[in-house]
């Protein structure tokens, strides 16, 4: 009894039940997993990397570091999504009459829960923001973001929720309350283990770095581009980071109140999302869907901004329409933020309510269209290079635009009425996800890794992950979207009907396919790290129009050796045309930031506070967010945050550069 | 750190006549309210709570300009335009949640929990 | 085709880099930022204003605000809320004449009107609870207990903030870094205040009414 009370003292309502010991499936991940942790510090430890990994990493306030971390937590944390995929689609390819499948309900609900919310908030937002850190300040022509400590704390907070969420896996349950922790299903009465509580606190740590990143990214676009950068001079890619996270900024305090509401609820049993005592469970859904609509712009924005920096290059001409493009970013901007309750028409708001939100969401296809069509101008009669990522741009657009007019099926109130929730939804969601900013990201990928690290990705593989990709999507989503329009509903583990089995046996197949392209994406950056020398780049290798080729690849650590002067929209296009060239003496000392392991430090503390609270051991979360205060405190005291690289450093590191042939 | 850091405030901080003339009507249209709700002078309910937002929204304005410093000039307008794109979010924010949910408790709610409280 | 450029003369470099910088002291940006993230906070404010509004009937048969309310306590916090704005307002104006130890009062005089605002607010808490009026009695409660008391975390942040200050002006004196800070500061607790007439207007005020 006394022993009890001390094991919940110190433990919370962790117990030896919480570890899934007893379940195969989990136990064999959590096996693997752990192996492959091992051997990864095994061989940090093996090879003495530590004291590296720390000095030029984890304490790392470089925004090309911070942006390529980003990169590397999407892509490990899009593997991990993508098998939740497979286990799915395999689930449904075999769950007929009386065949159960092989997952049993309460583990199906965690996997299709974990899916979204990691594809949305851990691969999504990661890759989307580590492209922009990466490229935005190169674009504009800048050393460094405005805040870049707070840019290394922003990643390291969004991997702190990343753990969580991977935690949960193996400690506990996640959430089954689907990828935005649906209430009543997510109330305490409802979902009294930890699953609620995971998702809340993995999101609410992620969510303040993704404000905190937005923030910075928007403050660095106002006050840091070149000197004669007007904002029209500005690249799409800019304007569209800008718009984003914008986006972003006016988003995710509503989603952080609306977590923090439910875990008002969880936790101090207040009634705002109850079913009894006043409570208002729909107010969730309204909260968390003003988050939730105008966040599918916060990502795509960016890749539209890709594709336009893309299309652009590979044709040879300047984005046609530019003023237009900028203008139709700016409308979805706002528009975004009057169609949320489309994805509520069932819930009873009446005509009047459904017939704005309807109008206003298939309003803003047309800045959309705008785009498309702009894009289509720009290679009209220009000397088209089909290379990698211009493939993703041709892919995108005839895969997107079928994405863009289901949903514009869908932004019809009484069509919503029948396909609401239905798999036609999730196909329509997964279309323009995938075909928009999923290849997106492939092509940006493609387009700046050579600039991030000076030799370009092996084109064979990438065109296998390509067509995996591309034919995988469409073998796995076009039979979803046919039963979907014959009526069957999401989140679904088991099915009655045989005559839908064949459908999802081909969906299966595709998802088998995507796999392909993932695989071969995985061997295409180990190809060309192996074959480094023979992809090697200059600094400008597409013949690019932006400031980022104006640099060598990868860039010096501050960049630009002078700061760009920028006379026109595309400047380095300009600025090859008219023959300038970077001056090659007369170097100045460079003022830089420091290295901080506080962003680190502090994200280690709010991870361990996160895991305290899901367990209820207050102690230690009373601990953890004490610590938290006075390291932020005593943080604040450190007033040498800067330091200057000598002139001779800069000449001799731009020297190298001459001299080892970059032109 | 270094000597331009001295102007990187430029944009004064207000005068203390400029923060006496803002404290002065602030207090007043604290006042006002307050004291037409305490005695409900204006007699009507509804007139009142008109003339009671009506003044916290003046009020609000005189914060900005006054405590804030809000102005055109500030940082290239930048300021300016953030807090115009926070006005109109938070508008949306607050007028659609309320209309929607309205709505939603108008048809579906036909118990009339979101009646008077019992006993009132 | 390829050039869309008018031809022109190859220019010399100083047309196209910086050579000659003057190196800007880092936080340029920081003023904007700042005001920035306020903006987001002013948003998660809406959102427990929405949340307060579809709610704010919801009694669940518990007490409504008229019988919970007590509009003179609402006045004296209010007044205290204020004068700690103005007296913010003088420490800015000596801050930015150099006088640190005027500063210093100043700051911390808007402590003591903050401190006293937070003493009100948790009076008037423990006096609700004690009546039985507590967060989870109903979803108006609840709404009412996390819009207050968000503000008053807040302001108790402001606190530890001001304290913070007083020890890094003690420290280094009015240095930029200091001045940024104070003004930063400054624009967060401004914008307490107008948080706090949205909170004593559709809270307090037209709940009186109801």
């Amino acid at each position: 009894m006394f022993e009890q009370s001390i094991w919940k003292t110190v433990f919370g309502r962790l117990t030896w039940e919480s570890f899934p010991i007893h379940e195969p499936i989990l136990l064999g991940t959590f096996i693997v997993v752990a192996l492959l942790g091992a051997a990864t510090l095994g061989a940090v430890t093996w090879f003495r990397l530590w004291g590296w990994l720390w000095r030029e990493w984890l304490t790392s306030v470089d925004h090309k570091k911070i942006g390529i971390m980003y990169m590397i937590l999407g892509i490990i944390m899009l593997l991990r999504g993508f098998a939740d995929a497979l286990m799915m689609r395999a689930q449904q390819a075999i769950a007929f009459g009386a065949n159960q499948g092989y997952l049993p309900a309460h583990h199906y609900d965690q996997i299709f829960t974990a899916h979204g919310t990691i594809m949305i908030f851990f691969v999504a937002i990661p890759l989307i923001v580590g492209l922009v850190n990466y490229v935005m300040p190169l674009q504009i022509g800048a050393r460094d973001v405005a805040f870049p400590f707070l840019n290394s704390l922003s990643f390291w907070l969004t991997v702190a929720g990343a753990i969580l969420v991977m935690i949960s896996l193996f400690v506990g349950e996640f959430s089954r309350a689907g990828w935005l922790n649906y209430v009543p299903v997510a109330n305490l009465e409802n979902s009294p283990d930890t699953g609620p509580d995971y998702y809340l606190w993995a999101l609410q740590i992620a969510g303040v770095g993704t404000t905190l990143s937005a923030i910075n990214m928007v403050t660095t676009i106002i006050k840091m581009r070149a000197p004669g950068m007007s904002m029209m001079k500005m690249p799409v890619f800019c304007w569209t980071a800008l718009c984003s996270n914008v986006l972003a900024i006016a988003i995710f305090p509503v989603l952080t109140g609306a977590f923090a509401l439910l875990m008002l609820d969880r936790y101090v049993h207040t009634n705002f999302f109850t079913n009894d005592l006043g409570g208002s469970p729909m107010m969730y859904w309204n909260l968390v869907w003003i988050w939730g609509h105008p966040e599918v712009y916060v990502l795509v924005l960016p890749v539209f901004g890709i594709f336009s920096e893309i299309t652009s290059t590979f044709s040879g001409k300047r984005l046609f329409g530019y003023s237009s493009m900028v203008y139709a970013t700016v409308v979805i901007t706002i528009l975004s933020y009057l169609v949320w309750l489309h994805h509520f028409f069932t819930m009873g708001s009446g005509a009047s309510v459904n017939s704005f939100f309807g109008i206003a969401t298939m309003v803003i296809s047309i800045p959309t269209g705008a785009k498309i069509f702009n894009w289509l101008f720009t290679m009209y009669r220009g000397r088209i290079r089909f290379e990698l990522p211009m493939m993703w741009v041709v892919a995108f657009m005839l895969t997107f635009v079928v994405g863009g007019m289901t949903g514009v099926l869908l932004a019809v109130p009484p069509a919503d009425f029948v396909l609401h929730n239905s798999l036609f939804l999730v196909a329509h969601f997964h279309n323009v996800i995938i075909g928009g900013v999923v290849f997106g990201l492939f092509a940006g990928m493609t387009y700046w890794f050579p600039k991030a690290f000076g030799f370009k990705l092996d084109p064979f593989w990438g065109k296998v992950s390509f067509w995996g990709w591309v034919i995988g999507y469409w073998v796995a989503w076009t039979p979803i979207y046919v039963v979907g329009l014959m009526g069957t509903t999401r989140r679904v583990r088991h099915f009655d009907d045989p005559t839908l089995q064949p459908w999802f046996m081909v969906a299966a197949i595709g998802a088998v396919i995507i796999l392909v392209g993932i695989l071969a994406f995985v061997i295409q950056i180990a190809v060309s790290i192996k074959n480094r020398d023979k992809l090697r780049v200059t600094g400008d290798p597409w013949d690019g129009r932006t400031l980022e080729w104006a640099i060598p690849s990868p860039p010096p650590s501050y960049n630009f050796a002078f700061t760009p002067v920028v006379h026109d929209l595309d400047a380095w296009d300009d600025m090859k045309a008219r023959g300038a060239r970077a001056p090659a003496g007369g170097f100045k000392a460079i003022h830089m930031p420091r290295n901080t392991g506080a962003g680190v430090i502090m994200s280690a503390i709010a991870l361990v506070l996160g895991f305290a609270m899901i367990w209820y051991m207050w102690w230690l979360a009373a601990l953890s967010l004490a610590v938290l205060l006075i390291y932020s405190i005593a943080h604040t005291f450190n007033y040498d945050r800067d330091f200057f690289i000598p002139a001779d450093d800069v000449a001799r590191e731009e020297q190298a550069r001459l001299a080892g042939g970059e032109a | 750190m270094s000597p331009t850091d001295a102007h990187a405030h430029g944009h004064g901080h207000g005068s203390s006549r400029g923060y006496l003339i803002g404290f002065g009507l602030s207090a007043l249209l604290t006042a006002v309210p307050f004291w037409l709700v305490m005695t409900g002078a204006l007699g009507s309910v509804q007139a009142t709570a008109l003339w009671v937002v009506g003044l916290a929204f003046v009020q609000i304005v005189v914060h900005t300009l006054f405590f804030l410093h809000v102005n055109t000039r500030a940082e290239g307008g930048w300021t300016l335009l953030a807090l115009i794109f926070t006005v109109v979010i938070v508008a949306i924010v607050i007028s659609g949640s309320l209309w929607i949910m309205y709505h939603l408790n108008a048809n579906m709610m036909h118990m009339g929990s979101g009646g008077p409280p019992a006993g009132s | 085709m390829a050039n869309a450029h008018p031809i022109s003369e190859p220019s010399p470099a100083s047309a196209f880099y910086v050579t000659e910088e003057e190196h800007h002291g880092s936080g340029g940006g920081t003023l904007l930022g700042f005001w920035i993230y306020l903006m987001s906070d002013a948003l998660i404010f809406a959102t427990l204003f929405a949340t307060y509004g579809v709610v704010s009937t919801n009694y669940a048969g518990g007490p409504g605000p008229r019988q919970l309310f007590e509009l003179p306590l609402v006045a004296v916090n209010t007044a205290m809320l204020l004068l700690s704005s103005i007296t913010y307002g003088m420490a800015m104006i000596d801050m930015e004449a150099g006088r640190k130890r005027a500063t210093q009062i100043w700051l911390a005089i808007t402590a003591l009107f903050g401190a006293a605002f937070i003493a009100i607010e948790l009076y008037e808490f423990s006096n609700l609870i004690a009546e039985g009026a507590t967060p989870q009695r109903s979803a108006f409660l609840s709404a009412f207990f996390t819009l207050v008391g968000t503000h008053g975390l807040h302001v108790t942040f402001g606190l530890i903030w001001i304290a913070v200050m007083l020890v890094q002006v003690a420290q280094r004196g009015l240095v930029p870094e200091n001045r940024r800070r104070l003004v930063c500061l400054g624009m967060f607790w401004h914008l307490l205040d107008v948080v706090w007439i949205g909170v004593f207007t559709f809270v307090y005020l037209l709940g009186a009414l109801r």
